[in-house]
């Protein structure tokens, strides 16, 4: 019941969508699965959610090292919840005045856009924009042309990193027509067009065949790591 | 003198950075730009298509990504205006629905005749990644039975008749990674051959390379692509020329070039310091 | 007292002079908004009823340029000024650790945990489990309270999803988490029976059919030697990456100089990658940094 359910579940909605794209008589089957799918994946979130604030209530509870911040954690958690959720500030749908609680959650002006735009955006931005500093630093300590291939990757992107600003006019643009093929914007085509599409088309075959046999494995049951281990509840 | 390069504090590269990127920016220096084949390509894809058309905006990205990518996705959406192009807007991002309401914002301000519910519609964000896709194609109203002010779509002119996304004449999307370009090609643009452009992240743009031209008409790589854009469209539309906000992409190319040649710049030194450690024999 | 703190200490009395003297001179920072009165219409009676009184209005606050401020109807907006105020301060937080690890930046990530969690629940609350879950399970009572605009009558098939939702969230729960694996299971069954076919329709089969393309090229009669080179090489290349991945034989002789070839074609790959995840990631410093000098110090 445990274990072999879940299998003959995951089996009928794989091969159901399998069907639906072949059978014009099961895509209304495979439709209403992708519905259920959706909903689904809005409520992988609360979960999400829910796990965030039992892992660091655990954190608090225990007295682990940094406790302190998964205080704050959940601090920004609950009040990013209730003010969304309460739709703080937020006004009736200008065509629903009647209706108190139809407006947009994250109405421009309400609670949970000033916490959007003025405390996630930021955050988010600036945790991302940190990597240029980091990438430059890896540039410096480990990109060495130790051998042909490192030789290879390093001059691509130098040609790359020139081509793609207006460096690469500036030093070749005004090269003769005869050696027209050396503008470094024209090269950095070129590796774009031909030597990348090559390598990444080699790779997307690649992983494409990986996923359509993984996808098998799952729905043949041949790969069941995603139930987990018999121990648990 | 060798010993201070090889063993370099870290945050001496932070500085070099921090000011080849801040100090163009301070200066507002500016560069011409030559668009590529690539940017050509998606620029006629939109240019190109008949005045009126339906346009599917799916801008999957966040705030993490939108200095890349925020000046790509103004650049496409003043330009289906200008071209006079109806639009739909969604995003598969929890994140991206504010970023949907930068780019209304520019319709707003900046078209103030486009109407509303007639030429645009915001649908804003479901759940599903992927899965949202599956269903669009084949019935809209089904996940999108409102629009973000609550509107049901069946109200709207733009959307009344429209029985799912296979109906769009284009297909734009901005992707920053997964859900994004790579599963709106698998899901929608090549089993239903809907003429799809994209614009992404420098990181994602190579991958998709492979479905181009078959799967995907053209790809904007980065912020570079986004400012070739930019030019084309202040060539095809000079109204544009006087538009500050229209030249985010071109403004940010300054900061870009000086970084970029920072980079090489740590490359070449890096290596002189391992070949000068080899010499000296050191292994590291 | 260690070099470290001296420095930041200078560093941050020096920051701090610098915005005081800055605020009094040009009031850097502010964020002005334009006051808009909504006034909604009522709605038309029904017939035979007394026209309803319109309902009451509001103020809306519209985003107004720098430029407009003192012009009427624009206003300095208190949440919002304080709002950029507290980003710039958390975008140094982050980029605080640059320096090093130190209390500033952990409160500033664990802010952006708590916040990021919140923010997904909150959206995946009011759109899939609002509007497409109970929108369809129950629309009269959506209809009177959230969803006014929501057309269309109730389906009783949404109530699988509303019970395999309650069987995930019992994954929550001390005992009985096991039953969370059946809409798991509908859940991993649904992708990869999506991805099965997506995938290798369009990363497979047309891949492959792309890459079949004439090694020789003729335009107008004549031999076109870009085009072929081209096809040449992306065929030689695609064919050499995947002689690389195939390691069910031995990379000697013939496969040996094929996946030599492959791997040099997949450096080319790599190393425009890296030029590309470079221009992107400066792309983002660049944005932050327009934001802190022109929201937050209008210094361009």
């Amino acid at each position: 019941m445990k274990r072999t359910v879940p299998l003959f579940i995951a089996a009928i909605t794989g091969f159901v969508l399998i069907a639906a794209d072949f059978v014009p008589y099961t895509q209304s089957w495979g439709d209403t699965a992708m519905i259920w799918f959706d909903i689904l994946a809005a409520v992988a979130f609360i979960l999400g959610g829910a796990n965030l604030l039992r892992m660091h209530l655990q954190k608090i509870s225990d007295v682990r090292p940094g406790w302190g911040y998964s205080v704050v954690t959940i601090l920004a958690f609950l009040v990013t919840l209730v003010v969304g959720l309460g739709k703080f500030g937020v006004h009736p749908a200008e065509d629903f005045p009647n209706h108190p609680w139809s407006g947009d959650y994250i109405a421009h002006g309400g609670g949970f856009w000033w916490i959007y735009e003025y405390v996630y955006l930021p955050l988010a931005a600036t945790m991302f924009a940190m990597l240029a500093f980091y990438i430059a630093s890896a540039a410096y300590r480990a990109f060495r042309a130790k051998n042909t291939e490192a030789t290879i990757l390093l001059a691509t992107a130098f040609i790359v990193l020139l081509g793609r600003t207006y460096a690469g006019v500036y030093l070749t643009g005004n090269l003769p027509e005869s050696l027209a093929w050396l503008k470094l914007n024209y090269l950095t085509d070129v590796i774009m067009n031909v030597f990348n599409l090559a390598g990444n088309r080699a790779i997307t075959i690649g992983i494409g065949l990986g996923v359509v046999a993984l996808s098998l494995k799952v729905l043949l049951g041949v790969d069941r790591s995603y139930l987990g281990s018999d121990r648990e509840a | 003198m060798y010993e201070f390069f090889a063993h370099l504090d870290r945050r001496w590269i932070f500085l070099l950075m921090l000011l080849a990127v801040a100090v163009p920016l301070l200066q507002g220096v500016r560069f011409p730009e030559e668009p590529s084949d690539m940017v050509r390509n998606v620029y006629a894809a939109m240019d190109e298509s008949s005045r009126g058309s339906l346009v599917l905006m799916a801008f999957d990205y966040d705030p993490a990504s939108q200095g890349e990518l925020q000046p790509m996705a103004a650049a496409f959406t003043r330009h289906a205006a200008l071209r006079g192009h109806r639009m739909i807007f969604l995003t598969l991002w929890p994140q991206g629905v504010p970023m949907l309401r930068r780019n209304i914002d520019i319709l707003k301000t900046e078209f103030p005749d486009y109407v509303y519910g007639e030429d645009y519609v915001n649908l804003g964000y479901r759940p599903g990644a992927e899965g949202v896709i599956k269903v669009v194609v084949s019935d809209l109203k089904e996940l999108y039975a409102s629009d973000v002010s609550g509107t049901s779509v069946s109200q709207l002119p733009l959307t009344r008749d429209l029985k799912n996304i296979q109906q769009v004449d284009l297909l734009v999307n901005i992707s920053a990674g997964t859900p994004g370009a790579k599963e709106w090609v698998q899901y929608a643009a090549t089993p239903y051959r809907i003429p799809m452009v994209a614009g992404t992240t420098g990181v994602g743009a190579p991958a998709l390379y492979p479905y181009i031209p078959q799967q995907l008409v053209g790809v904007l790589g980065a912020i570079k692509a986004a400012a070739e854009y930019e030019q084309l469209l202040i060539g095809g539309y000079p109204v544009l020329a006087e538009n500050i906000q229209a030249q985010e992409g071109l403004k940010r190319m300054g900061p870009q070039l000086v970084a970029h040649l920072l980079m090489i710049v740590l490359i070449i030194a890096g290596n002189i310091v391992y070949f000068a450690g080899r010499r000296r024999g050191v292994t590291r | 007292m260690n070099r470290a703190t001296v420095i930041w200490g200078m560093l941050l009395i020096a920051g701090a002079a610098y915005l005081l003297v800055r605020v009094q001179s040009v009031g850097n920072g502010r964020v002005y908004v334009q006051r808009v009165e909504v006034q909604p219409q009522a709605a038309p009676p029904a017939e035979g009823e007394a026209p309803a009184a319109a309902p009451a209005g509001w103020v809306r606050y519209e985003p107004a340029l720098r430029s407009s401020a003192g012009e009427e109807d624009i206003e300095v907006s208190i949440p919002r000024t304080v709002g950029v105020w507290l980003a710039a301060l958390l975008t140094l937080c982050i980029l605080s650790f640059l320096w090093g690890d130190n209390p500033f930046y952990k409160l500033a990530e664990s802010v952006f945990v708590g916040a990021s969690a919140g923010y997904a629940m909150v959206v995946g609350f009011w759109t899939g489990i609002v509007q497409n879950l109970f929108g369809k399970l129950f629309p009269e009572l959506m209809r009177a309270s959230f969803l006014p605009g929501q057309e269309g009558e109730g389906s009783l098939v949404y109530i699988v999803p509303l019970v395999l939702s309650v069987m995930m969230l019992m994954r929550l729960s001390p005992v009985g988490g096991w039953i969370s694996r059946w809409p798991l299971a509908f859940f991993i069954g649904a992708t990869a029976g999506i991805r099965l076919v997506s995938y290798f329709k369009s990363d497979f089969l047309l891949q492959i059919e792309s890459s079949i393309v004439p090694l020789i090229v003729m335009t107008d009669g004549g031999l076109n030697w870009q085009e072929s080179l081209k096809n040449i090489t992306v065929t030689v290349g695609v064919l050499s990456c995947l002689v690389y991945f195939f390691f069910s034989v031995e990379h000697r002789g013939a496969a040996g100089v094929a996946s030599r070839l492959g791997i040099w074609f997949l450096m080319i790959t790599f190393g425009a990658g890296f030029g590309y995840t470079v221009m992107g990631r400066i792309a983002l410093i660049a944005e932050r940094l327009q934001f802190l000098f022109s929201d937050w110090l209008w210094l361009i």
